[in-house]
């Protein structure tokens, strides 16, 4: 990207609405990809969105996402009401998970989500209060390919 | 392996075709876990052999870098999850066989894992 502006937008997920499950990471994905960056990039972002945009129709009721793309980094910041997360450490370890079996049957709820996030992103912060709701922020740095 | 060469293996019916049927096929997932597989797949074209017959193994797919599903056991996908697969240009097949006997046929062909194990 040449511009040195922002390109921003946001979505907003409803909690349990596995119809639309995924239309917005799928959407930023597009939206990355027509910018021009780099597919591994795009790829990250997407895997890494898509978990956090699942947790959100999966664990809580509503939420937001909202994202910033620059000429450096592809910034996105999950924020949603719901029962909050209380052993964050705990439910960053691989296969953790309260997900219920029918959420398990539709295929979710292996508990590498989390995991997923936090390796596929540059910067990756979880800020939650029990009772309220989680903000999940991803950051993954847009590397300048050399010409 | 082509997309063509697949379907042959697979005795599978074609749900929906691959917009270019030459499609080269680097590698295999093979779960019903979306997040193993958003976490274990490392290499894009990659085939999805899963018995998750819905929606999910669609948008999953898209966002792995999935050029063609298949189902095994018969599954049938029902319309909504074949529309999403349509517009998303992801390619569909269905096998009577069970999964580990499409993956060996598979394994047995050349064809390796999406996590770059045993290359
Ligand atoms: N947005 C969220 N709101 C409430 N709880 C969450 C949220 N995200 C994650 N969690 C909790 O953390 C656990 C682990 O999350 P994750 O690694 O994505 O696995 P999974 O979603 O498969 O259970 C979840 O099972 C849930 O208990
Ligand atoms: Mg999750």
């Amino acid at each position: 990207m040449s511009s040195g502006r922002a390109i921003e937008g946001s979505f907003h997920l409803t909690g349990g609405d596995f119809t639309n499950a995924g239309a917005a990471s799928s959407e930023l994905k597009s939206i990355l990809t027509n910018l021009g960056i780099s597919l591994a990039i795009v790829r990250r972002a997407a895997i890494a969105t898509f978990e956090a945009e699942m947790n959100v129709i999966i664990h809580a009721v509503a939420g937001v996402m909202y994202y910033q793309v620059t000429a450096d980094s592809i910034k996105v910041i999950l924020n949603d009401m719901g029962p909050g997360i209380p052993d964050i450490g705990l439910a960053m370890q691989e296969g953790y998970s309260t997900a219920p079996d029918w959420i398990r049957e539709m295929g979710w709820g292996a508990g590498m989500g989390l995991p997923n996030m936090k390796k596929n992103s540059d910067e990756f912060k979880v800020d939650s209060v029990v009772g309220e709701g989680t903000t999940v922020e991803i950051v993954i740095r847009i590397k300048e390919e050399s010409p | 392996m082509t997309f063509k060469e697949i379907v042959d293996i697979l005795e599978a019916e074609i749900v929906l075709d691959s917009d270019d049927s030459d499609t080269e096929i680097q590698s295999v997932c093979s779960t019903d876990l979306m997040s193993d597989l958003l976490h274990f797949s490392s290499m894009p074209r990659s085939l999805l052999i899963t018995g998750l017959a819905n929606t999910q193994a669609v948008r999953t797919a898209e966002i792995a870098d999935i050029k063609a599903i298949v189902f095994v056991l018969d599954k049938k996908p029902d319309k909504e999850t074949v529309e999403m697969a349509r517009q998303k240009d992801i390619a569909f097949i269905v096998t009577r066989l069970s999964r580990f006997t499409a993956c060996g046929r598979l394994y047995a062909a050349g064809l390796r894992s999406c996590t770059g194990e045993n290359r």
